[in-house]
């Protein structure tokens, strides 16, 4: 006996069998990526929440235990316009007229780059708001540059971390590039230089400071008879405001040059050799062929570092604490250091909302990067 | 007839006695450790040494050394046999080094293991205080700085220890000297600490370098100041380099705060320990935007033009390590230095360094008007010589105090007992190391100790002297002891200091940076509540 079995039915069935395997997928798939999700949100967005809620709390000791007593954005007040004001932001003095004139330059500069992503239309309002937004954090930090380096001025925390960070990313980038080229040549022991430049990154960051401490100690320690030689055993590198900023920029530096060493060095190995070869017949220059085909070859793996340094850079608290604890006076103090202190006092909420204003800056920093920087170079490379 | 009174009164007073011994011994509970501990004997014995003392310094004085006998306290064999005791303190070698190296001898005697756990000292404050609130309570015991009490009594989590320190009779409570008894280690009336340490600030000198020189120890600043100048830049310690007037520790988020105290203090208290240096006693108003307080910075300022030229980046370890290497002619520290400067493996001042009690000032805080008026009898009715000191009691002394939720109370009760009582302290206080500084009676009264630790009789004499004319000042300065401390003088104090002494901001802006930032913590944690704890702790005087 046969039994003719209609084609609508025989899809009909293929069709339920196919959303019944759809729906086993996804439960598959959901079972497989829900630890994973269940583990980021204890561990990372739980602790957001709380952190956030506790930004807006004063903690206080009540028989038995704490209590968190909301106190509403007073942590972020005290901060940005109360009597934390000094050490945050720094103290405000008067520009003079070339202060004026390159704040002038500055808004001018953000006001046409906003302009011309709205006359070419191809911003989506979501985008445009966020360049507002970074065109307004960008102009509020050139205010607070040009306002605290002024006479009668003073910076605070944060500017000093954009210091650590800027100058710090800059210059380790410049360097590893270097030494990248240098050892992607065909030099006489090149190998032996590798690993001993990577070797900085592998001391714990405190192991760091405290070698540093030393190094700069111009009055005792291993480094006392190269200062004596030098005239310089008077002299103090971490009681002058700037001499102690470059003191830690110089230890940060060595320590997180090697990271940027490392990746070039992967990135300018792994270049393809024709176009290389190519122009050699065709007679460029070394620096012609780094300028046009090496560099920007490197770009795209170049914006990607920067952006893992930056929102690592961010977090510098080691170097400052051990070295100066963040002296001389507030000189050399970043925002997490400020953040530690006044953690260290039990003052969680203060320190909380130190942390949600270092997220922000990160954040949109970040996003910002990522957009308008390393997008373009993906697109372009 | 006034024979027969004395007869009757020394009557009275050995019926009284064998009274107490007769019924008081078998009828009080013998504490744990010490179920069967012989009563403590002391026997003082007077030994006369003629010291010859260099002629400029002080005309050749008569030493007085005498010796304690201290009974050894017996305790229960292995009465604590498998319970564990936490005890957390600040990583060492200081204070940790005593109570890890005890720790084994208190497990052969009793039974109960002690875990010594350390964390740094910049953290243990938050540490103790997060473990202890939030319940989690991983300590047994906290080896901690008495100045929090304020925050831990309040919260409620602290034993009492009131009765347990009077009835055990091994600790001996009343040889430790009254004021760690009555302010370090009690709060509102009720003790809840054993203290380990005795420490308030004196100022070290070294007696070669100002014998020579013709010159005494500093009474005031102005001579501190003076003597400072005349000695910076000389050879102190014949190595061929230039060395210092004065080493103080000056770094940030250090133990700088406590050094403008010393200086403040004197000015602004006169009237007794219990008027207190930091607020006005009436509506808990800072008393740091005045003369007094102005011209404390201006002298701290200035001992930075005699000092090593990183000293703002000094801290307590860093000026010791120099003081020790005879680079320093004067500084100001703790008991340390004392015993620190007899220690032959580090030490190139044996018997060099005098301690004199802090210098003070000529001139005193009118409260009234804010301005320095002249000492006289009325201003400065404590004066020596004319001259207004205030020895400031800074940290305390590391005290150690039982968590009220320990499962294992009375071991651990008897483990900081055991650490306290003369057999042991008396030994812990000579060595260095330890960081632990005399705090009783006995260990003022037993120099041997100190001699048999490498003091001659004359520097002994000197050291302890200088430790009990601090504590015998009716003068001295209690360091502040309120809820939340740590941010009135950790973050607010310390940060104008250390913004002042970098030429940040002006002693003006500073005075009124921590006014501000003081009465801001003050509203915010209530002004009455932190009035009543401020007078609270000033009232418990000696």
């Amino acid at each position: 006996m046969s039994t003719a079995i209609p084609s609508r039915s025989v899809n009909s069935i293929a069709i339920a069998g196919a959303r019944k395997g759809t729906r086993r997928d996804s439960l598959t798939r959901a079972s497989f990526v829900l630890p994973a999700v269940l583990i980021i949100l204890l561990l990372s967005i739980f602790p957001l929440l709380i952190s956030l809620f506790v930004s807006v709390t004063r903690l206080q000791f009540v028989p038995g235990g704490f209590e968190l007593l909301f106190v509403g954005f007073n942590n972020y007040y005290k901060l940005l316009f109360g009597i934390d004001q000094g050490r945050f932001l720094g103290k405000f003095g008067t520009p003079d007229a070339l202060g004026w004139l390159v704040l002038g330059v500055i808004a001018l500069g953000l006001v046409y780059w906003v302009g011309r992503a709205v006359r070419r239309g191809r911003v989506t309002v979501v985008g445009l708001v966020g360049r507002i937004v970074l065109a307004v954090f960008l102009m509020s930090i050139a205010l607070l540059t040009v306002s605290t380096m002024s006479a009668g001025g003073r910076p605070g925390t944060l500017w000093v971390t954009l210091f650590y960070v800027y100058v710090g990313i800059s210059i380790q980038y410049l360097l590893g590039l270097g030494l990248a080229y240098l050892c992607a040549q065909h030099i006489p022991g090149r190998r032996f230089f590798r690993v001993i430049f990577l070797l900085p990154m592998m001391i714990t960051p405190v192991g760091v400071a405290y070698m540093f401490r030393m190094v700069v100690d111009t009055n005792k320690g291993p480094f006392y008879p190269v200062w004596a030689a030098l005239g310089m055993e008077n002299v103090s590198w971490v009681s002058n405001p700037w001499s102690a900023r470059a003191a830690i920029l110089v230890s940060d530096i060595w320590q997180w040059t090697p990271f940027m060493f490392i990746v070039l060095l992967a990135a300018l190995e792994s270049l393809p050799v024709e176009p290389l070869e190519a122009a050699v017949v065709d007679g460029a220059t070394r620096w012609q062929i780094f300028r046009h085909i090496t560099l920007p070859a490197l770009l795209p793996v170049s914006t990607t570092l920067i952006l893992i340094r930056m929102v690592e850079a961010f977090k510098i608290i080691d170097l400052p604490n051990i070295m100066t604890a963040g002296g001389p006076g507030t000189a050399t103090e970043s925002m997490t250091l400020e953040g530690f202190y006044i953690w260290r006092a039990l003052d969680i909420g203060g320190s909380a909302a130190i942390a949600y204003l270092l997220l922000f800056i990160v954040t949109l920093l970040a996003t910002a990067y990522a957009n308008l920087v390393r997008n373009q170079v993906a697109v372009q490379y | 007839m006034k024979q027969k009174i004395a007869l009757g009164i020394l009557g009275v007073l050995t019926l009284m006695l064998v009274l107490i011994v007769a019924c008081g011994t078998p009828a009080t509970p013998p504490p744990p450790v010490v179920q069967t501990v012989v009563v403590p004997q002391t026997v003082v014995q007077a030994v006369k040494e003629t010291v010859a003392v260099p002629q400029t310094v002080v005309a050749q004085q008569t030493v007085v050394v005498q010796q304690t006998v201290v009974a050894q306290p017996t305790a229960a064999p292995l009465q604590f046999a498998g319970q564990t005791i936490n005890i957390v303190t600040f990583t060492g070698p200081q204070i940790a080094e005593p109570l890890q190296r005890r720790a084994p001898d208190f497990e052969k005697l009793t039974g109960a293991k002690v875990n010594v756990i350390t964390v740094p000292f910049s953290d243990l404050y938050q540490k103790v205080l997060t473990d202890a609130s939030t319940g989690t309570n991983s300590y047994d015991a906290w080896v901690f700085d008495p100045q929090w009490m304020g925050d831990f009594v309040t919260a409620g989590f602290v034993e009492d220890l009131t009765d347990k320190v009077k009835s055990d009779q091994a600790l001996q409570w009343n040889d430790i000297a009254p004021f760690f008894r009555d302010f370090s280690a009690t709060y509102q009336g009720k003790v809840y600490t054993i203290p380990f340490d005795g420490d308030f600030h004196m100022l070290y000198y070294r007696t070669d370098v100002l014998g020579d020189g013709g010159d005494k120890p500093p009474e005031t600043w102005d001579e501190y100041l003076a003597l400072a100048k005349k000695y910076n830049g000389k050879d102190l310690n014949g190595d061929g380099k230039a060395d210092y007037g004065s080493c103080l520790f000056k770094k940030k988020a250090a133990q700088s705060y406590w050094t403008i105290t010393d200086i403040a203090a004197s000015m602004i208290q006169s009237q007794g320990t219990v008027q207190g240096t930091f607020f006005n006693t009436e509506n808990m108003q800072p008393l740091v935007n005045n003369d007094a307080f102005k011209r404390a910075l201006e002298i701290y300022n200035e001992t930075g033009k005699y000092g090593p030229a990183d000293e703002l980046n000094l801290d307590v370890g860093d000026t010791r390590g120099l003081f020790t290497a005879g680079r320093c002619a004067l500084g100001i520290d703790w008991g340390d230095i004392g015993s620190l400067a007899i220690d032959p493996a580090t030490s190139k001042v044996q018997d060099k360094v005098g301690a004199t009690i802090l210098p003070g000032s000529k001139q005193v805080l009118d409260w009234a008007t804010g301005k320095l008026v002249p000492c006289d009898d009325k201003t400065c009715p404590h004066a020596i010589n004319g001259v207004n000191h205030a020895p400031f009691a800074a940290f305390g002394g590391w005290s150690g105090g039982v968590n009220k939720n320990s499962k294992v109370k009375d071991a651990t009760y008897a483990f900081l007992s055991y650490m306290s009582q003369p057999a042991h302290a008396n030994v812990d206080v000579t060595i260095g190391k330890t960081g632990f500084n005399p705090y009783r009676s006995s260990q003022f009264l037993n120099r041997e100790e100190w001699v048999k630790a490498g003091m001659s009789p004359k520097a002994a004499t000197d050291y302890l002297g200088a430790i009990e004319a601090s504590l015998n000042s009716p003068n001295m300065a209690l360091d502040l002891r309120i809820p939340q401390n740590q941010y009135y003088q950790q973050v607010v104090l310390d940060q104008a200091l250390a913004q002042y002494l970098a030429g940040e901001i002006t002693a003006e802006q500073a005075m009124k940076q921590i006014e501000e930032g003081w009465n801001a913590k003050t509203d915010e944690l209530g002004r009455d509540k932190q009035l009543a704890a401020y007078k609270a702790t000033l009232g418990v005087t000696k």
